[in-house]
């Protein structure tokens, strides 16, 4: 493997592998630890062993719950762990370590310590024909849990969002959708900002209606917005921050737009559209109901690529709920 | 071992038991909240354990850590003024018995989920070793851990990595309520030895044994020798928690509970120091208990509109839920 990705090839996964690179550069106690980052299987963790060394860059045996509260002993201890899940769904294997333990013992001990970790999930939600255990998304659990918790939606705020998450004294989590980590993107340059942690970004500014568009879906709206153009004048909205939440970004935008629609990968029920379309209608002044596009209740992914295809909300459905919000 | 160490080991012992005989009354009597799990019986393992260690190597405890934390060096009084949720404790109100800590004392927590700390351990250790610094890890369990997949898992880490990690079983023969014959396959220091660690068993109830099989395991782990196993045949002389005492539950042999009390580590040791000294040391170790219940019911509690104070680094704003 090579260490830095081209100049001619900046996308999403280079915008996190050259985040990864420029940490542990800046700061010796950042380490990376997970199963096949020596090789950069992911390619996420490319060109890091050859620049870094085994001493900073540790392959793990296929042991999630250990490694995890491994970080957070490491962290105990002055460190800065980088902990990367190939299979977003391990993130249910290690739930205790990270909610448990790791998210816990800064309140627990009365703030006698901080746990620095970032669990990178470099992969998450469907792939497309890799059925029901490595499908899921399940960022809202973490946010749900108070778990410091970002997907970026761009190669610009992956890289300054994972450099972030990296210097963040909390646990952070990190869900880079599955379907952007071969984008290119032609709007990152490899430019060297890092992303605040919780600030929110208006992609696309607009007057009629608000999307709130997390993850993947930046593009979907993005898409969805311009092909309605002639017609409504959508504002996106991207959290970056899922948890915590920017909602004064979000206030200022409904204010303006006096309607909602929350597109979001994460399952119905408790998930993340939820959260924000119940605060939306406790709290901001709508002209219509809000609406959210999300997978359904309880959603497993099946195999066959058709039915995958149906469960995951895409630029169809976001059009139908914005139609039903303009009513 | 040198006889000039038995009134040290005597008295931390002595100490461990006079807090927690104390502590278990007043969980019984509700000045306690929630509930305690007394050390009472085990004590030879911690005192013998620490006596090795300095202030700067790490601990990692359990939901019976009360002993481990004051063998440790922590302060009786703080210890119980956390115990009593107030600001004098070590976490201010906000871990009570099942989460003591003293980072200052390299005191990683006590952790409500068995098994846990293992795992902790061995990044502390591994964060150590790649300083180059010379602190070692104890990392104590009961052999109801032995069962938890993550801490076999954390055997495996400490050994391919050779981490300066004593992991210590603490064998007091239930796991909760399950007898150890029902609950562990094969036998613990066996399992360890599947790891590659070098493991000894030792009897728990005898401090000086204790301390000199942990000084031997120990003066491998610092030399670099990698992970070593200890298992202490030990025993509770009380129940799970506070509140089988509370409700009268007994799911022990009486006579078996009989025959270990004869096996009690403190007097076993105390004969061995003279009536005068055992006395003297009794004295003023009540005294210190005295001392530290005066202080911790003296101390402030905690503000309710605090109540989520700590849980993150700067001003992460949490949205009101019953807290507005």
């Amino acid at each position: 493997m090579s260490g830095l990705p081209s100049p001619e090839n900046f996308g999403y996964m280079h915008a996190m592998n050259r985040a990864l690179h420029a940490e542990m550069a800046a700061d010796e106690d950042v380490f990376l630890l997970g199963e096949d980052v020596g090789v950069g299987a992911s390619g996420v963790t490319s060109g890091l062993l050859p620049r870094f060394g085994p001493e900073r860059v540790l392959d793990t045996p296929l042991s999630e719950q250990a490694f995890t509260s491994f970080g957070t002993g490491a962290a105990m201890a002055g460190k800065k762990p980088v902990i990367e899940f190939q299979i977003s769904s391990l993130i249910y294997l290690v739930f205790e370590q990270i909610v448990n333990q790791a998210h816990k013992f800064s309140l627990m001990t009365g703030g006698q310590v901080r746990i620095p970790v970032t669990y990178l999930v470099a992969g998450s939600g469907s792939r497309f024909g890799w059925a029901g255990q490595h499908s899921d998304n399940p960022y809202s659990l973490l946010a749900h849990a108070g778990v410091k918790t970002v997907v970026p939606g761009l190669a610009a705020d992956a890289y300054g969002l994972l450099r972030a998450a990296i210097q963040d004294p909390d646990p952070v989590a990190v869900f880079a959708p599955s379907s952007l980590l071969g984008a290119t993107d032609v709007s990152y340059a490899g430019e060297e900002d890092i992303v605040p942690l919780g600030q929110a970004n208006v992609v696309r500014e607009g007057g009629d209606l608000t999307v709130v568009a997390v993850g993947q879906h930046v593009g979907t709206a993005i898409e969805v917005a311009e092909s309605l153009a002639d017609r409504v004048d959508i504002e996106i909205v991207d959290p970056r921050t899922v948890y915590p939440f920017d909602w004064e970004c979000l206030r200022k935008s409904v204010d303006k737009t006096g309607r909602l629609v929350v597109i979001d990968d994460s399952n119905r029920m408790c998930g993340l559209g939820a959260e924000i379309v119940a605060t939306a209608a406790e709290e901001f002044d709508l002209v219509a109901p809000p609406r959210r596009v999300c997978r359904p209740d309880g959603t497993v992914i099946p195999y066959a690529l058709a039915l995958d295809k149906a469960l995951v909300p895409g630029a169809g459905e976001l059009t139908a709920a914005i139609d039903a919000t303009l009513k | 071992m040198t006889s000039e160490n038995r009134p040290a080991l005597y008295r931390s012992m002595k100490l461990i038991r006079e807090f927690e005989e104390r502590c278990l009354a007043m969980a019984i009597a509700g000045e306690i909240d929630g509930g305690i799990h007394p050390y009472i019986g085990q004590e030879a393992v911690a005192v013998g354990i620490c006596a090795n260690l300095s202030e700067r190597d790490f601990i990692t405890s359990t939901h019976r850590g009360h002993g481990h934390v004051l063998a440790k060096g922590a302060d009786p009084r703080r210890l119980l003024a956390e115990l009593l949720g107030t600001l004098e404790g070590f976490n201010k109100g906000r871990g009570g018995s099942m989460h003591a800590a003293d980072m200052k004392l390299g005191i990683l927590g006590a952790n409500g989920i068995v098994g846990a700390g293992g795992a902790i351990a061995s990044g502390a250790a591994w964060a150590a070793k790649a300083r180059g610094d010379s602190e070692v890890v104890v990392s104590f369990f009961g052999d109801g851990a032995m069962s938890q997949g993550v801490l076999l898992e954390a055997f495996n880490l400490a050994a391919i990595w050779s981490l300066p990690v004593l992991f210590v079983c603490e064998n007091n023969r239930y796991a909760t309520s399950l007898k150890l014959e029902s609950g562990l396959a094969g036998g613990a220091a066996r399992r360890a030895e599947g790891f590659g660690l070098v493991s000894r068993g030792v009897d728990g109830m005898d401090v000086e044994a204790v301390e000199s099989a942990a000084a031997e395991l120990l003066e491998g782990v610092r030399a670099g020798r990698g992970p070593a196993f200890l298992e202490c045949e030990t025993y509770r002389f009380f129940g799970h928690h506070s509140v089988l005492e509370l409700l009268g539950v007994e799911f022990r042999d009486p006579d078996e509970v009989a025959l270990w009390r004869t096996k009690d580590p403190i007097p076993l040791l105390g004969d061995q120091l003279g009536e005068d000294v055992v006395a003297g040391i009794d004295a003023a170790v009540k005294e210190t208990i005295d001392e530290a219940v005066a202080f911790a019911k003296n101390a402030p509690s905690p503000d309710p509109k605090d109540a989520l104070m700590y849980l993150y680094a700067g001003a992460t704003a949490v949205r009101p839920g019953v807290i507005l």
